[in-house]
């Protein structure tokens, strides 16, 4: 459709609604002011959300993109308001995450003149965008407009920044006509797998005696989970997960072993350093995954699976590299296996979860306890819920313990900080899960020093009436750093400790309905309680102050050196 | 080991790309030794050559993130043996230094080089060749007072011969339509 004689501000409404966007999380500023009035025409259309600082505009469109599978729109203003995007847009480069953002700019004929909240955005923002640009003529909005989301959405997603000079978005439009993108001669998102790469594979793992299966975050994002399913129950492989790719594979599956890595469980940690084909599907080998390097799964072939061809042999060199997206490549190598059984192999998923039960689990989880621990608050909020909630988690214990202790029963449950570790994430990220999940609770699991990085978006959560639980795990200090001083810094806890204020009085203060625990014989009333109070909760759990998250692989050391205390 | 490299890509001519090209070797910590850009064969497409020293595994690491750009078309990288390149240099030599000496100009001559401008104050003498013969005429010519000297970066050819637009029907034919 065409429309004639509209202001760039418009044009930019049009090309949003034209890419199917509804929502967008934002913050007005003097430079951006001409897109807000043209907002107004179309509140039917497009939902505005006024976050609270500009970080948690980008996390919450982070959230939305990732429980949406759509693109997540921010916009916010020039200057202060472009740098306070920084984090998020790191975050979503590192995890994948499609999502656009929208900045205002100062006139085209100021630029590079120090004019008032004039900043580069373009440059500064370039090493985390997956692409950006600077729209300095109206003309450009929708070419432009069509450009990002098809880059953001298509092959790896990841964030693109568009910044808009005021000028242009007050210019008029002699003509606007919206064409979606569907190719750029210098970009090649869709590969196919190679058929010989394919063939390869099926051998490796026809002729497979010890398969193990690692899924990551790219099995989410092209929606392969029943592939992988039947692909592990054909050839009888344990299936493990990275932390992004967790709930991808239902935890309570006899072929699921759990996560790997740092603080993953033992099974599939020993496991990679004794099967004999590895088969990784869109992750990346992370060192938080892999540990030592030169001593990762060094006995088997690996095959990996990877849209990004950047990430092939990057860390690891494998011995197939099949490169698409993952479901196109088990959709070409499903049909060239053949059935297989491992039990012996099996029983070892079970042997060292024993193992991992007595040492670690069994004491996290234990109900006769009387302090609140962090793994027990998971699970207990896990069986009640009975896994069918979106857990939306921080950075760092309260992260590991949720990752750890949820039993996922459901798809695209989980949606946290993967790459970038980005402390302050859990709430704003909740806020734009909210908008984009409506039939199941969202429950926000955070830490007392992540929560006090954001929690300025409780004004969001209160003004918007969002149903979301906020578990708020309080040990009164930074816990991963504290347990990292205690393992290697002789206990010298300094600046990890912190004096807190009352959260209750901070939640209250947004009228959020709110209660305070610190008992186990608290926990499955509160949790009860949080889960069927309609709108929005803040459950304070005051847990053990010293708890530490446990296996931990040792820094330097290998997958199967992981330690059990 | 670290050997010297040429990256040779084939990007859109659009504002910013430089920027986003470089800071890739500034993140992973190596030092470009030399950058020439210029449009190609193909008047809408431009083509860096840029020349590195580091280790093969960077280089590739290098490559693959460079050809990640959504706008580089290829990046391709060779190691000295499988291109023709040449620099050019230019050097500027003051007159009175030379005097009435005409042994310069048989330097010029037995250098390959040429006499590009001649003024009363001093003249422009250029070579084009790789950076060490570049270098040693420069040494040669340290008996005058240089005032000035600049040496560009390098232009290559390739020895496969294989052109652009093969390279540009192969990544065609490795994607599937939309």
């Amino acid at each position: 459709m065409k429309f004639y004689d509209i202001t760039g501000a418009e044009a930019i409404a049009r090309a949003l609604i034209e890419e199917g966007v509804n929502t967008v999380f934002g913050y007005p500023g003097g430079n951006n002011l001409p897109v807000y009035d043209s907002f107004f025409k179309f509140k039917d259309k497009i939902e505005h959300v006024l976050v609270r600082h500009e970080q948690g505009a980008v996390h919450a469109a982070e959230g939305y993109a990732e429980a949406s599978g759509k693109v997540g729109v921010c916009m916010v203003t020039s200057g202060p308001g472009a740098t306070n995007l920084l984090t998020g847009i790191a975050d979503a480069q590192m995890d994948s995450v499609p999502v656009v953002c929208i900045t205002g700019q100062i006139g085209t004929k100021l630029l590079g003149y120090d004019a008032f909240q004039e900043t580069d955005v373009v440059g500064f923002s370039m090493p985390v965008t997956k692409w950006n640009y600077q729209i300095t003529r109206a003309e450009e909005i929708a070419s432009t407009f069509a450009k990002a989301f098809y880059i953001a959405r298509s092959g790896r997603p990841g964030p693109v920044l568009i910044d808009i000079t005021k000028d242009a978005q007050n210019a008029v439009l002699k003509e606007f006509e919206y064409v979606k993108c569907r190719k750029i001669r210098s970009y090649h998102p869709f590969l196919k797998p190679k058929p010989e790469a394919v063939e390869e594979a099926a051998l490796l793992l026809n002729n497979a005696r010890k398969p193990l299966i690692v899924v990551g975050h790219g099995v989410l994002l092209s929606g392969c989970q029943s592939q992988v399913m039947q692909l592990a129950e054909r050839i009888n492989a344990p299936v493990a997960s990275t932390l992004m790719g967790l709930s991808a594979f239902p935890c309570g599956h006899e072929l699921y072993a759990g996560m790997v890595g740092l603080h993953g469980n033992l099974a599939p940690n020993k496991m990679t350093n004794e099967c004999d084909v590895l088969l990784a599907i869109g992750m990346r080998f992370d060192d938080r995954v892999t540990g030592n390097v030169e001593k990762y799964a060094r006995q088997a072939k690996i095959i990996h699976i990877e849209v990004d061809p950047s990430e092939i042999n990057k860390i690891i060199t494998c011995s197939v590299a099949v490169v698409s997206d993952a479901k196109s490549a088990l959709e070409a190598i499903l049909p060239k296996l053949q059935t297989s059984i491992h039990p012996q192999w099996l029983d070892k998923v079970a042997e060292y979860r024993k193992m991992e039960e007595k040492t670690i689990i069994a004491k996290d989880l234990d109900p006769e306890e009387p302090k609140l621990r962090m793994g027990r608050v998971v699970d207990v909020i896990s069986q009640i819920s009975g896994g069918n909630i979106i857990t939306v988690t921080d950075v760092g214990q309260n992260q590991m313990a949720s990752a750890r202790y949820f039993k996922y029963t459901s798809t695209d449950s989980l949606i946290t900080s993967g790459g970038l570790g980005t402390m302050g994430f859990a709430l704003p990220a909740a806020i734009g899960v909210s908008y984009a999940v409506k039939d199941r609770p969202i429950v926000a699991i955070m830490g007392d020093g992540g929560f006090q990085m954001t929690m300025e978006e409780l004004g969001a959560v209160m003004q918007y009436k969002l149903p979301i639980k906020i578990v708020l795990l309080n040990n009164s200090y930074l816990g991963m750093i504290r347990q990292l001083q205690e393992l290697y810094y002789g206990s010298r806890y300094y600046f990890g400790q912190m004096d807190n204020p009352d959260f209750i009085k901070i939640a209250e203060a947004y009228r959020i309905p709110t209660k305070r625990i610190q008992w186990q014989n608290e926990l499955i009333p509160a949790v009860n309680e949080m889960l069927s109070t309609p709108g929005a909760y803040f459950l304070e759990c005051v847990v053990e102050t010293t708890e530490n998250v446990y296996p931990v692989i040792p820094a330097g050391a290998a997958v199967d050196e992981q330690i059990l205390i | 080991m670290k050997h010297k490299y040429t990256l040779l890509i084939y990007t859109e001519n659009h504002i910013g790309l430089l920027n986003r090209i470089s800071i890739i070797f500034t993140r992973h910590k190596v030092n470009i030794e030399t950058l020439n850009t210029s449009a190609s064969m193909h008047g809408d497409i431009h083509s860096f050559v840029i020349t590195i020293y580091t280790t093969a595994d960077k280089a590739e690491h290098l490559r693959k993130i460079i050809e990640k750009q959504v706008e580089v078309l290829k990046a391709l990288l060779y190691e000295d043996s499988q291109i023709i390149a040449q620099e050019v240099a230019l050097y500027k030599v003051s007159m009175r230094s030379i005097g009435k000496n005409n042994i310069i100009e048989q330097m010029v001559r037995n250098s390959n080089a040429r006499i590009l401008a001649v003024n009363p104050d001093f003249i422009v003498i250029e070579k084009t060749g790789n950076q060490s013969e570049t270098q040693a005429f420069l040494e040669e010519l340290s008996v005058y007072d240089v005032r000035e000297f600049i040496r560009s970066g390098r232009v290559i050819v390739t020895k496969p011969m294989r052109m652009l637009d093969d390279i540009l029907r192969e990544m065609e034919q490795e994607e599937e339509t939309n």
